[in-house]
C-alpha cells in the first residue's frame, strides 16, 4: 500500500502543477531538509536568545560543549531505547529506570572494591570504570529477567502496542521502587566533597576534565556499538530484525536471541550512560525518569530503529538544553526536549534517519 | 443514637443511595425504591458499627476514592471509548485543580503577597471554579491534540507522558502563577460554614441546632455528597455518551479507523472531540480535588499518584466500561490505602531484614501497585468489568456481547 502510494505520490510530482500552492509549501514543509533546517533554525534562535540575554560568547561556546557531553549521555540511553523501539516495536518506559540502575549498582559495587587514588586530571579513580563494566552483565540481567517475566508472554500472544506499553511503565514503576526501597530517596554522589575543578582551554572555555571523559566515553562505546551492529553477524541480524522480523525469521534468524541480545546491548549501554550521568550530577532515583524525555525525544528525532540517528538527536537535545539555560530556567530543560520533539513530530514523525512510510 | 452520629447518617444517606442505584440491577421504579430503602438502612447502621474515627476515615476514603473515580471515567472517555492512550491523566488534572483554585481564593494583599504569590484570585464560587478548571483543562487538551492526535498511539502516549511533565515543571518553577514550589494554600470549601460555630447565617435554626454537634472535622461527610452528585453526574453524561450516536461513532473510529473514514466520518475531528472531553472531566476531578485538600502544589500531580494509578484502576475496573471505571477505582484506593496499615503493621518485620526498610516502607506499596498493573495486562487486560458493546436501545445485546468485538478494548488492531 505504501509503494502504491509512493507511487501515486511519484506520478503526482511530475505533474505537480495540479496541487494548490497550500498543499506544495505543506508537502515542502514535512520533508528531512525542512527538518534538518527547521532544527538548526531552532539551535541558532537559542544562541542568539542566549546572547539577547547577556550571555557572552565564550560563556555560550562553553554551554554548547556541555550540551554535546550530554548528548553524550543521552546518547547512550537513547542508542539502546532506540534498538529495543526497532526490534521489539513498542516503547520501552523502563528504560530511564535500568539508567538509573546502572548508577546505583556501580555505586554499590565501588564500595566493595578498593578505593584507590583520582586519576588526575579526573575526579574519579580505577574502581568507577571497574564497577560499571562488572554493572553492565548485572543490569543487562536485570533486564532480561523483566523480558522473560513481562513482555515475552505479551509477544507470544501478539499482544497490541498499547499493552506492552502498559507494561512497561508497570515496569519502570516496580524496578524504581526496588531503587527507592534498596538505596533510599536520598542524593548519592560516587566521590562526595572531591575536588573537580575546571580547566581552561583556550577561548575561556572552563570544562571539566570528567566531562571530555564523559563525551570520550560516549564517542568509543557509540563506535563500538556501530561496529557491533555494521559487522557482526548478531548486530546484522538485530538490524534485519528491527527491519522486518517476519521476513527476518523467515530467513532463519532466531528473533528470540536476537531480542535478548538487544536487551543485553541496550541495557550496557544504558549503565554506561547512568554512570556518566551520576558522575556529572548526583545520584537520585528519578534521574532515569528525568532522562527519559530527552531520550524519547532524541530517539524520535533520529527515526526509530536508527542509532545513528539516536546520536544525532541526542547531541541536538544536549546542546538545545544546555544552550536554553542561558536564558531560560534550567528546570525547563526536559521541557525543551519535549518542544522540539513535538517540532519533529509536526514536521517530520519519521524523523532525520528514519524509514520513511510505515 | 445521639445526635452527633444521627447527624453524620443524614450525611451518609445520600452517597449510600446513588451507590445502591449504580449497583443493583433491576427495573428503573423498583431500583430506586430498593436503594432508598436499603440506603436507609445502611446510613443508620455504619454510625452504630464503626467507631466515630473509623467512620470519619471511611467518609474520607470513599471521598478520595470518588475522585479518583471521576478522573478513572475521564480517561474511560479517552481510552475506553476512544483509543487515545493518554499518559499524562496528571497534566490535565493539574490544570484542572490550579484554575480552580486561582478562580476561588483570594489574591493575597499585604504581608501574606511576599510569601504567597499567585497570578490572580478571583473569589467565584465551588461550581464555578470546577466548571473552569475542567473548561481551561478542556482547552489545554484541544491544543496538544491538534498536532499530537493525527501520530501514532505510541508517539501519542510518549506525547502525552511529556505533556504531564511539563505541565508539573511549570506549576514547580513559575512562582508568580500559583506560588511556584511552595503549595497554594486556602482554597475554598463549598458550604464549610455549616460545620463552624457561628453558622452560616442563611441556616434555618433548626438546621443550626441539628449540625451544631458537628465540627469542621465532619466537613469530609458533607464533600462526600458533593463529591458522589458530581461522579453521578460524569457517570451518566458518559453513559448517555456512549450509547449516542457521537458514542458508537467513537468506538468505530476506535476500532476501525478505515471503514468509519470510508463512511464519511471525520476521523480526526471525532478523535480530537472524545480527547477535549475526557480532559474536561480530568479538569473537574482536579478541581473537586483541590477543594478537598485545601493545599495543593506540584508533588501531588506526581506521574505514580496521577497517571500511573488511574491506569491501573481503569485497566482493572475494565477498560470501555464506566461502571468499571469506578469499580476500580474504588478497588485500588482500597489496596493502595490498606496496603499502608499492612506495611505499618509489618515494619517490625522489616526492620529485622534492614534497618532501613521501616522508613522505606511507602514504595513497598509503590510495588504492589506495578505488579498489579503487571498481573492485570498479563492475565485480564480486558479488566473486571467486560465492555457491554450495546450498539443502542432498540436492538438485543446478543449480537453484539459475544465474538470478537469484545476483545476490541484490550487487543486492538495496530493502526497502520
Amino acid at each position: 500500500m505504501s509503494m502504491h502510494d509512493a507511487a501515486a505520490d511519484a506520478a503526482r510530482h511530475a505533474r505537480s502543477d495540479d496541487r494548490t500552492s497550500g498543499e506544495r509549501i505543506m508537502a515542502a514543509l514535512r520533508s528531512r531538509t525542512a527538518l534538518a533546517i527547521a532544527l538548526a533554525l531552532t539551535l541558532v534562535a537559542f544562541w542568539l536568545l542566549g546572547y539577547g540575554q547577556g550571555a557572552s560568547l565564550s560563556n555560550l561556546l562553553s554551554l554548547t560543549i556541555w550540551g554535546v557531553m550530554l548528548g553524550g549521555i543521552i546518547a547512550l540511553g537513547a542508542i539502546g531505547l532506540t534498538l529495543v523501539y526497532g526490534v521489539l516495536k513498542f516503547p520501552n518506559f523502563a528504560h530511564g529506570e535500568l539508567v538509573s540502575f546502572g548508577a546505583y549498582g556501580t555505586f554499590t559495587i565501588m564500595a566493595l572494591l578498593p578505593a584507590s587514588a583520582a586519576l588526575r586530571p579526573f575526579s574519579f579513580g580505577w574502581e568507577l570504570l571497574v564497577g560499571m563494566v562488572l554493572a553492565m552483565p548485572l543490569v543487562a540481567l536485570a533486564a532480561l529477567i523483566v523480558d522473560r517475566i513481562l513482555f515475552r508472554p505479551l509477544r507470544l500472544r501478539d499482544a497490541s502496542l498499547v499493552l506492552f506499553a502498559m507494561a512497561s511503565l508497570a515496569a519502570s514503576f516496580f524496578l524504581r521502587s526496588v531503587i527507592y526501597l534498596a538505596w533510599g530517596a536520598d542524593f548519592m554522589f560516587y566521590y562526595p566533597g572531591r575536588a573537580n575543578p575546571a580547566l581552561e582551554l583556550p577561548l575561556n572555555i572552563r570544562i571539566q576534565a570528567d566531562q571530555l571523559f564523559v563525551f570520550l566515553l560516549a564517542a568509543v562505546l557509540v563506535g563500538v556499538t556501530w561496529i557491533l551492529l555494521a559487522r557482526t553477524r548478531m548486530g546484522k541480524a538485530m538490524r534485519a530484525t528491527a527491519n522486518n522480523p517476519d521476513l527476518a525469521q523467515v530467513r532463519g534468524i532466531n528473533t528470540e536471541r536476537v531480542i535478548a541480545a538487544t536487551w543485553a546491548l541496550g541495557a550496557s549501554l544504558a549503565v554506561a550512560g547512568g554512570v556518566m550521568y551520576g558522575l556529572a550530577s548526583q545520584l537520585r532515583p528519578e534521574m532515569g525518569w528525568f532522562l527519559l524525555l530527552p531520550m524519547f525525544a532524541a530517539v524520535i528525532m533520529g527515526g526509530i530503529g536508527s542509532p545513528l540517528g539516536a546520536i544525532v538527536g541526542a547531541i541536538i537535545i544536549g546542546i538545545a538544553q544546555q544552550v536554553s539555560s542561558s536564558f531560560i530556567n534550567p528546570a525547563y530543560g526536559p521541557g525543551v526536549a519535549f518542544v522540539l520533539m513535538i517540532i519533529v513530530l509536526i514536521l517530520q514523525p519519521q524523523g532525520l534517519f528514519g524509514q520513511s512510510g510505515d | 443514637m445521639q445526635q452527633i452520629d444521627l447527624a453524620r447518617a443524614v450525611f451518609l444517606f445520600l452517597p449510600l443511595f446513588l451507590l445502591g442505584l449504580l449497583a443493583l440491577p433491576g427495573r428503573a421504579v423498583l431500583r430506586t425504591v430498593a436503594a432508598l430503602a436499603l440506603a436507609a438502612v445502611v446510613a443508620w447502621l455504619l454510625p452504630q458499627v464503626f467507631e466515630r474515627g473509623a467512620l470519619t476515615y471511611l467518609a474520607s476514603f470513599s471521598t478520595m476514592a470518588g475522585i479518583y473515580a471521576i478522573l478513572s471515567l475521564g480517561l474511560n472517555s479517552q481510552w475506553g471509548l476512544a483509543g487515545h492512550v493518554n499518559f499524562g491523566v496528571a497534566g490535565f488534572y493539574a490544570v484542572g485543580a490550579f484554575t480552580s483554585a486561582l478562580f476561588t481564593t483570594t489574591m493575597p494583599e499585604g504581608a501574606l503577597a511576599a510569601y504567597s504569590q499567585q497570578a490572580f484570585g478571583l473569589q467565584w464560587p465551588f461550581l464555578g471554579g470546577v466548571i473552569m478548571g475542567g473548561i481551561i483543562a478542556a482547552i489545554v487538551g484541544f491544543l496538544i491534540s491538534i498536532p499530537v492526535l493525527r501520530l501514532r498511539t505510541d508517539f501519542l502516549a510518549i506525547a502525552t507522558l511529556g505533556i504531564a511533565e511539563v505541565i508539573r515543571f511549570i506549576f514547580q518553577n513559575e512562582r508568580w502563577l500559583a506560588n511556584g514550589p511552595q503549595p497554594m494554600r486556602g482554597i475554598p470549601r463549598p458550604f464549610d460554614c455549616l460545620f463552624k460555630d457561628p453558622a452560616c447565617s442563611w441556616l434555618p435554626q433548626g438546621a443550626v441546632d441539628f449540625l451544631a454537634p458537628l465540627s469542621p472535622r465532619d466537613y469530609v461527610f458533607f464533600y462526600l455528597i458533593v463529591v458522589s452528585l458530581i461522579l453521578a453526574v460524569v457517570f451518566i453524561a458518559l453513559e448517555r455518551i456512549s450509547r449516542s450516536p457521537w458514542g458508537r461513532m467513537l468506538r468505530a473510529v476506535r476500532d476501525e479507523e478505515a471503514s468509519a473514514a470510508m463512511n464519511g466520518k471525520n476521523v480526526t475531528w471525532r478523535r480530537i472531540e472524545s480527547f477535549v472531553v475526557g480532559s474536561f472531566i480530568m479538569g473537574v476531578g482536579g478541581a473537586v480535588y483541590a477543594h478537598y485538600v485545601v493545599s495543593i502544589d506540584y508533588s501531588h500531580f506526581n506521574p505514580l499518584f496521577a497517571t500511573f494509578i488511574v491506569w491501573v484502576m481503569l485497566m482493572l475496573g475494565g477498560s470501555g466500561s464506566n461502571k468499571g471505571a469506578i469499580l476500580g477505582a474504588f478497588v485500588v484506593w482500597g489496596v493502595w490505602s490498606g496496603a499502608a496499615f499492612m506495611i505499618d503493621a509489618a515494619s517490625p518485620a522489616l526492620q529485622l531484614i534492614s534497618p532501613d526498610l521501616p522508613s522505606r516502607g511507602a514504595y513497598l506499596r509503590w510495588m504492589l501497585v506495578a505488579i498489579m498493573l503487571g498481573l492485570i495486562v498479563l492475565y485480564r487486560p480486558q479488566g473486571v468489568i467486560k465492555e457491554r458493546k450495546k450498539v443502542s436501545d432498540f436492538m438485543s445485546d446478543k449480537g453484539d456481547a459475544s465474538g470478537e468485538g469484545d476483545d476490541a478494548t484490550a487487543e486492538q488492531p495496530a493502526r497502520q
